[in-house]
C-alpha cells in the first residue's frame, strides 16, 4: 500500500470532457449513418478527429508528468490496477464470442438438426436440415460458401504474434538492463510484426470475400468467424498504436528501469492480444 | 477521535486548490466530492424522469380501455422507464455515494484516477441522453422491453442504433467508475485501514465494482451482435443462419443477473452502515456480511436462466438453475438475520433514515420472498411475464434499493451540506412513501396470479380493481417523492438553520471515519491519512 503522502492528485481536468463529446459525437454519426442520414459520415469524422485529439493531448500531458516525476510508487499501483482490470474487461468482452461460437457449435446448431428433445424442431421447421460444423444454418444464408483453412495465413499469423511477444520481452529485459538500443529494436520489431500480422489478415478477408465466398452474412459461421477474428485484429492495430507510442517515446529517451507503466501496460496488452489469438487459432481456424 | 480530523496542509504541488469558476467547476472538476454530487444531482433528476414515464404508464392502466396513449407508446415508456431507472437513476446514485463516501470512509485524499472519475460522469450523461434522443424519433423509443429480446427489439425503427450506442457509452461510464472505486478501495486506504476493518458499504461496493467490469463488456457485446444482426446481415439470433434467439437471452441474463445485485450490494451496505449507528450497536456478524456479500455476488454468476424457464431449456438446465437460484436466500438470509440481530435489543431511535432503512429490510424481506418462489420452476410457468414478477422486482428495486437511497440522503445531507434536513418533513416522506409504495406494488401480486400479463397498455375487466388501487398508490408514491426534492434543495439552502455537529448522529464518529471530518466537509479532505479509524461497525 502506498503512503498517500505524495500521491499525485490533478486538479482540473480538461480532456474528458473532450474525449467525451468526441465519442458522443461519433457514436450519433455511426448511429445516423447506418439510418441512411447524410450527416452521419461528417459526424463520424468530427467525433473522430475530436477524439484523437484528445488521446494525444491526454497521453501527452500524462508522459510529461511521469518523466517530471510527479506519479509515486502509489500512483503507479493505481494506474497498474487500472490496467489490469482493464484488460479483464476486455478478456469478458472476448468471453461473450467465444461463448457464442461454442453455444451454436454444442447446442443450438444441433438442435437444428434435431438433436435431444429437439426432434420436432427439426421435423418441423427444417427437416432436410444435418448438424454440421462449419455451418451457414438450415436457410443456406449468404450462399456457398469455403470455410476458411488454418494452416495457411492463420499459422504464420500465429508464429508472427508468438514471435513479437518473444520481441516484447526482449525490449522490457532491454529498458531493464538500461540498454536503450536493444529497447528500440525490440520495439521496432514488436510493432513492424504487429503491422504485418494485420495486413495479412487483410490479406486472408480478401481471399475470403472474393474467392472463398465467405462474408460476414455466411450465416453463423461467417458471423462467428468475422466477429472474433475482426475484434480480435481491432484490439491488435490497437495495440500496435500503443505500441508505436511507447517506441516514440523510448527514442526521446521516456522510460528508467524504476519507472515506465507505460510500457508495462502497453506490453501486458499484447500479451492479452496475443493470447486471445491462440484461443482464436484453437477455437475458429482449428477445431 | 476528533484529534484525528486530518490537517489540511498543501504541500506537494502549487496548483490552485479551490474549485474553478462557475460553470466550468462542475464539468472539468477532479474532485470527489464535486463528482460524486454531480452523480447524485444527475440520479435524482432521472429519478423523476423515469418517474414520470411510470406515472403515464399507472395512468394508462387506472382503468381497462385505451385512455391517453397509444400501445406502441405505451411499450416504450415500460422500456425507457426501467432503462432511465436501472442506467441513469439507480445505478449513479450510487456510484455518487461511492464518490463522496469511498474516500473519506477510507481516509483517502481522493478516488485512485481523479481523471478518468471526471470522464466516467460525463460518458453517462452522454449515454442517457442519446437514450432519451430516441424519445424523438421516427418510429419512437424502444419499445420490446429493457431486456432487447430479439427478433422484436430489430423492428425499432431509427432509434435502434442510437439505443445500442447508448448501452455501450453507460457501459463504458460503468466500466471507468468501477476500476477507479476498486482501484481507491485496494490502493488508497489509510495504513491502518485493513480490509476487515472496511466499513460494509466500503467492502459491499468493492465487490460491486468487480461485478460491474465483469458484465457490462457481456451487454455490450450482445448488443454489439443485435447491432450486426439488424445493419451486417449477421445470423447470431436468427434460426435460419444457424444461429439462435435464445442465445441472446442467455447473454443478456449472464449480464443482467449480476446487474440487478448491483443496484442491491450497496444497498445492503448503505443498510449495513446505517443501521448500528441508529442501534447504537456495533454490527452483528460483520464478517459474515462480508462473506455474504462475495457469496451473493459468485452466485450471481451461475443463476442467470431462472430469467428463462418458460423458453424450452432442457430439464437440466431448468433443474439446475431452479436449485442453484434457491442458494441465494442463504447469504441474503444471512444478512438479514444480521440486520435484525443488529436491532435486537439496541437502544433504537427512529429519525428518517433508520425509518427508511428498517422499511427495506421488512419490504426487501418480502420481495426476497416472491423471488425465491419464483425460483422454483414448474410454478414459475405461472408467474412468468406477468404482474408477478412485476410486483417481485419492484419490491426489491423501489422499497429496497430507492429507500436506501432515500436513507442514505437523510443520513449524509447534513455531513455534506452542514444543514439538518428538516425531520417532520422527512418523516412524513417515509410514512408516505411507505404506505403508498405498498399499495403501489402489493395488488400487483393479485394481480399477476391471476394471469395479468406485463407490458401491455390495456386488460381484462377482471383485473380492473386492482389496477385502479395500483395506480392509485402509485400516484401518492409519486408525489411523495416530491417531498424529498423539496427537502434535498431545502437542506442544501440551509435546512432548519441548527448548526450541526460534526459527528450529526449521536456517537456516529465511532462508526465511521467521515463522522471524524468537520460538517460542512471541506472540499479537501485526509490529505495527510488518518492514524486512528474507529471500529464500532466490526
Amino acid at each position: 500500500m502506498s503512503t498517500n503522502d505524495a500521491y499525485y492528485i490533478p486538479h482540473k481536468a480538461t480532456w474528458p470532457i473532450v474525449g467525451t463529446a468526441g465519442l458522443m459525437i461519433m457514436l450519433a454519426g455511426v448511429a445516423n449513418f447506418l439510418n441512411g442520414s447524410p450527416i452521419g459520415t461528417t459526424m463520424i469524422y468530427v467525433g473522430l478527429l475530436m477524439f484523437i485529439v484528445m488521446l494525444g493531448g491526454w497521453f501527452a500531458l500524462q508522459s510529461v508528468e511521469s518523466e517530471t516525476g510527479m506519479y509515486n510508487h502509489g500512483v503507479g499501483i493505481s494506474y497498474r490496477m487500472g490496467m489490469m482490470w482493464f484488460i479483464f474487461s476486455e478478456i469478458m468482452f472476448f468471453a461473450v464470442f467465444f461463448g457464442t461460437l461454442w453455444y451454436t457449435r454444442n447446442l443450438s446448431v444441433p438442435w437444428l438438426g434435431g438433436e435431444g428433445a429437439k426432434a420436432a424442431t427439426q421435423q418441423i421447421l427444417w427437416p432436410a436440415f444435418e448438424a454440421t460444423w462449419p455451418t451457414n444454418g438450415p436457410g443456406k444464408v449468404g450462399g456457398e460458401f469455403e470455410p476458411m483453412g488454418a494452416w495457411g495465413l492463420p499459422f504464420l499469423n500465429t508464429l508472427i504474434l508468438l514471435t513479437s511477444g518473444v520481441t516484447c520481452t526482449w525490449a522490457h529485459h532491454g529498458l531493464l538492463a538500461k540498454k536503450r538500443d536493444q529497447l528500440i529494436k525490440g520495439l521496432l520489431a514488436t510493432v513492424g510484426l504487429g503491422f504485418l500480422f494485420v495486413a495479412f489478415q487483410a490479406i486472408e478477408y480478401h481471399e475470403a470475400y472474393t474467392e472463398m465466398g465467405l462474408t460476414l452474412g455466411s450465416g453463423i459461421y461467417g458471423s462467428t468467424f468475422f466477429m472474433l477474428t475482426g475484434f480480435h485484429g481491432f484490439h491488435v492495430c490497437v495495440g500496435a498504436i500503443i505500441l508505436s507510442v511507447v517506441l516514440f517515446r523510448s527514442w526521446k529517451g521516456h522510460f528508467q528501469p524504476e519507472n515506465h507503466f507505460a510500457f508495462e501496460a502497453a506490453a501486458w496488452y499484447w500479451h492479452f492480444v496475443d493470447v486471445v489469438w491462440l484461443g482464436l487459432f484453437i477455437f475458429v481456424y482449428l477445431m | 477521535m476528533s484529534a484525528v480530523v486530518a490537517e489540511h496542509d498543501h504541500h506537494h504541488d502549487d496548483h490552485d486548490h479551490g474549485p474553478a469558476k462557475g460553470i466550468l467547476r462542475w464539468i472539468i472538476t477532479t474532485n470527489h466530492k464535486d463528482i460524486g454530487t454531480l452523480y447524485l444531482l444527475f440520479a435524482l433528476a432521472m429519478f423523476f424522469v423515469g418517474g414520470s414515464m411510470a406515472m403515464i404508464i399507472r395512468a394508462e392502466l387506472f382503468e381497462p380501455g385505451m385512455q391517453f396513449v397509444d400501445p406502441q407508446f405505451f411499450n416504450s415508456m415500460t422500456t425507457m422507464h426501467a432503462l432511465v431507472m436501472v442506467f441513469g437513476a439507480v445505478m449513479p446514485a450510487f456510484v455518487g455515494l461511492a464518490n463522496w463516501m469511498i474516500p473519506m470512509m477510507i481516509g483517502a485524499p481522493d478516488m485512485a484516477l481523479p481523471r478518468m472519475n471526471n470522464m466516467s460522469f460525463w460518458l453517462l450523461v452522454a449515454g442517457v441522453l442519446m437514450l432519451a434522443s430516441t424519445l424523438f424519433m421516427e418510429g419512437g423509443a424502444p419499445a420490446g422491453g429493457w431486456t432487447l429480446y430479439p427478433p422484436l427489439v430489430l423492428q425499432t425503427g431509427k432509434a435502434f442504433p442510437f439505443a445500442v450506442f447508448s448501452v455501450h457509452l453507460l457501459g463504458i461510464s460503468s466500466i471507468m467508475g468501477a476500476i477507479n472505486i476498486i482501484a481507491t478501495i485496494l490502493n488508497m486506504r489509510a495504513p491502518a485501514m485493513t480490509l476487515m476493518k472496511m466499513p460494509l458499504f466500503v467492502w459491499t461496493w468493492l465487490i460491486t465494482g468487480f461485478l460491474l467490469i465483469a458484465i457490462m463488456p457481456v451487454f455490450a457485446g450482445a448488443v454489439t451482435m443485435l447491432l450486426t444482426d439488424k445493419f451486417f446481415h449477421t445470423s447470431f439470433f436468427d434460426a435460419a443462419g444457424g444461429g439462435d434467439p435464445v442465445l441472446y437471452q442467455h447473454i443478456f441474463w449472464f449480464f443482467g443477473h449480476p446487474e440487478v445485485y448491483v443496484m442491491i450490494l450497496p444497498t445492503f451496505g448503505v443498510a449495513s452502515t446505517i443501521i448500528p449507528v441508529f442501534a447504537r450497536k456495533p454490527l452483528f456478524g460483520y464478517s459474515s456480511m462480508v462473506y455474504a456479500t462475495a457469496s451473493i455476488a459468485f452466485l450471481s454468476f451461475i443463476v442467470w436462466a431462472h430469467h428463462m424457464f418458460t423458453v424450452g431449456m432442457p430439464l437440466a438446465g431448468e433443474l439446475y438453475f431452479m436449485y442453484a437460484t434457491m442458494l441465494i436466500a442463504i447469504p441474503t438470509g444471512v444478512k438479514v438475520f444480521n440486520w435484525t440481530a443488529t436491532m435486537w435489543k439496541g437502544s433504537m431511535t427512529f429519525e428518517t433514515p433508520m425509518l427508511f432503512s428498517i422499511a427495506f429490510v421488512v419490504l426487501f424481506t418480502l420481495g426476497g420472498f416472491t423471488g425465491l418462489m419464483m425460483s422454483i420452476a414448474p410454478v414459475d410457468f405461472q408467474y412468468h411475464d406477468t404482474y408477478f414478477i412485476v410486483a417481485h422486482f419492484h419490491y426489491t428495486l423501489v422499497p429496497a434499493s430507492i429507500f436506501i437511497l432515500m436513507a442514505a440522503g437523510y443520513y449524509w445531507l447534513p455531513k455534506w451540506t452542514g444543514h439538518m434536513y428538516n425531520e417532520k418533513i422527512g418523516q412524513l416522506h417515509f410514512w408516505l412513501s411507505t404506505i403508498s409504495v405498498n399499495i403501489l406494488f402489493f395488488p400487483q401480486h393479485f394481480l399477476g396470479l391471476a394471469g395479468m400479463p406485463r407490458r401491455i397498455p390495456d386488460y381484462a375487466i377482471q383485473f380492473a380493481d386492482w389496477n385502479m388501487i395500483s395506480s392509485i398508490g402509485g400516484f401518492i408514491f409519486g408525489a411523495s417523492q416530491l417531498l424529498f426534492l423539496y427537502i434535498v434543495i431545502d437542506t442544501i439552502r440551509g435546512g432548519t438553520g441548527e448548526k450541526v455537529t460534526d459527528e450529526v448522529w449521536e456517537d456516529a464518529h465511532k462508526h465511521g471515519l467521515e463522522w471524524t471530518l468537520p460538517s460542512p466537509v471541506p472540499y479537501h479532505t485526509f490529505t495527510t491519512p488518518p492514524t486512528v479509524i474507529p471500529t464500532e461497525h466490526i
